[in-house]
């Protein structure tokens, strides 16, 4: 069983734990082996694609150019105008997700009438698809076969004429979808808060909010850091909201929108790599800068 | 005073669940309004239809393009998912049970493989898909589809599978089961649950997926519901997609409704298992 000890430092290594060894890598080798074939393999092969000029209509002209596919998409204006929306996007969502998050774990945590229901209720966001929360909120919005403008009294204010209203919008949906899974994980980090110190804080005098910020937050400040980690990493590969409300109208291409469009509708699959690649340093680069910079203990979320 | 107060204690009673579940529920029963909507009091500007129709549903099911989307979106969801969790149960058992060098960076490995770029992948396999006829076809999407399922039932069944007290299957054996009945009878059914949310969960990203399914696929042939919503134009040129489309939303979004009223304490205990653990 498990519980047989590491051998020790010059203790000669039993069959037992050689066959353990063994056997353990031949039960995992399939999984590894079809991770790796379906993104280690593509991904290499993008890495290979963006050191050529390659379209796809014109495979005859296909030609090595180094890095000079990098050089175009960096200098270009369009590229940081891309990675500008990106950020703000993601920021704003993290950020009210947190909040938004934080309250609904709380009530849930205390919740005592009806708690199957809402904790049912908060799963059908979570579950629903994505391209459906855009339809409808897309709906709600527009001009036609819009409720909100007449409910607010707005008038023909054309939410996806403008930049910003229309950045809301997309906001908005991505916010209302995956708030249900912050929420659920900072739920499962408030658990994990000690009621006895609940109890000996409010003993001796403390009030809400100090019970709040002093005792409460700093014991699930694990949770909220994974949280936020996995929903950033999640927000900045945006790309289904915009697809269907703008299609990257009014300055509200994503990088994923844009790599997207580089690659299959211009069929430019030697620039469209090369974006697809910087995306993918970018999100590791916020990975990295989480782990290290932030130091979110992914023990934690390793278990044990 | 006290009546202030226990005023307040009644507004955090029930204004607060009343505040989550009109917040989860509000687009949700705005779509299903949209659907009941005729044609022609699709632009009422109200949120609530001033007739109620249900001649949406029929143009949906009489739409070939959505009728073959359906069966594209639940027959490549349920093959990903499926092969996914087989492999996954396998490695998750090794991970949960032996002591292994790289156990560990197998973890770390699916964990950073869960939150990869699918938009990244896309391109490479356009071009690959293109050349080896994998194009437009079922196989074509099942296989990317598993660069998320996969990782996410490792993750989640490792998580299960520390909890279970294997010591339980050699009690067994002592008591004089044969191994076999001690794998079926003891260990298969404090594995099964882990394994079913496990497979719920990589369910409802393989039904989600929109990046795969727009880019690798063509034609009615593979096209799953997510891509045929976006490309849905209504039964005739001249008709507002909007209604139709909303019909065609809360058919499949009905899947999803049933997987959460029946499993929810399940997905809940999957979507935290392993993420917060001290």
């Amino acid at each position: 069983m498990t519980t047989t000890a590491a051998p020790a430092v010059g203790v000669p290594v039993t069959d037992r734990t050689r066959n353990e060894k063994r056997l353990g890598w031949k039960l995992t080798a399939p999984a590894v082996i079809v991770m790796l074939a379906v993104t280690a393999y593509p991904m290499m092969n993008a890495l290979y694609l963006s050191l050529f000029s390659y379209r796809l209509t014109d495979p005859a002209a296909r030609e090595f150019v180094g890095l000079r596919n990098y050089g175009v998409v960096l200098s270009d204006g369009l590229w940081w105008q891309t990675v500008f929306t990106t950020v703000i996007i993601t920021v704003i969502t993290v950020a009210v997700e947190l909040v938004i998050g934080f309250a609904f774990a709380m009530v849930m945590h205390r919740v005592i009438f009806g708690r199957k229901v809402v904790r049912t209720s908060i799963l059908i966001p979570y579950g629903i698809i994505t391209v459906v929360s855009a339809f409808a909120w897309k709906y709600a919005f527009a001009l036609d076969s819009g409720f909100i403008n007449n409910w607010f009294g707005l008038g023909d204010f054309a939410w996806f004429g403008g930049r910003w209203s229309s950045i809301a919008v997309i906001c908005l949906s991505e916010i209302w979808k995956t708030t249900p899974f912050m929420s659920l994980l900072l739920l499962a980090g408030l658990a994990q808060v000690p009621e006895v110190l609940q109890e000996a804080a409010k003993v001796d005098g403390a009030t809400w909010r100090q019970r709040l910020t002093r005792v409460t937050l700093p014991n699930m400040k694990a949770a909220i850091m994974v949280a936020v980690l996995f929903r950033t990493l999640d927000a900045y590969r945006l790309f289904d909201n915009v697809f269907i409300m703008t299609a990257g109208a009014q300055r509200t291409e994503t990088v994923s929108f844009l790599a997207y469009r580089q690659m299959i509708s211009r069929t430019a699959l030697g620039l469209g790599s090369a974006v697809a690649v910087l995306l993918f340093l970018s999100v590791v680069a916020i990975a990295a800068l989480f782990i290290k910079g932030f130091k979110v203990d992914l023990s934690s979320v390793r278990g044990r | 005073m006290t009546d202030q107060r226990s005023f307040r204690a009644r507004l955090g009673t029930y204004g607060g669940p009343v505040l989550v579940i009109l917040w989860t529920l509000f687009p949700v029963i705005w779509i299903l309004s949209l659907s009941f909507k005729p044609e022609s009091g699709i632009n009422n500007q109200k949120f609530l239809p001033d007739t109620f129709t249900l001649e949406n549903y029929r143009t949906v099911f009489n739409t070939p393009l959505f009728t073959s989307a359906l069966r594209n979106s639940v027959f490549i969801s349920l093959i990903a998912t499926l092969l996914s969790v087989m492999i996954a149960t396998v490695a998750a058992y090794a991970i949960a049970r032996l002591e292994f060098p790289g156990k560990k960076l197998i973890l770390s490995l699916a964990l950073a493989i869960a939150m990869f770029p699918a938009v990244s992948l896309v391109g490479p396999l356009f071009d690959i898909w293109r050349s080896i006829g994998l194009y437009d076809t079922w196989i074509g999407l099942i296989i990317p589809y598993m660069s998320f399922t996969l990782p996410l039932s490792i993750w989640t069944l490792s998580a299960f599978f520390r909890e279970i007290p294997w010591e339980m299957e050699q009690a067994a054996q002592i008591d004089g089961a044969t191994s076999w009945q001690a794998f079926r009878k003891v260990i298969v059914p404090l594995a099964a649950p882990g394994v079913f949310t496990a497979a719920i969960l990589a369910f409802f990203f393989a039904w989600n997926d929109f990046v795969f399914a727009i880019s690798l696929t063509s034609t009615d042939a593979a096209r799953p519901v997510p891509a045929a919503l976006a490309f849905f134009t209504g039964a005739s040129q001249f008709q507002r997609p909007a209604a139709a489309i909303s019909a065609a939303a809360v058919i499949v979004t009905i899947p999803v409704v049933i997987l959460v009223l029946l499993f929810q304490r399940r997905i809940v205990a999957g979507l935290t298992a392993g993420a917060v653990k001290g």
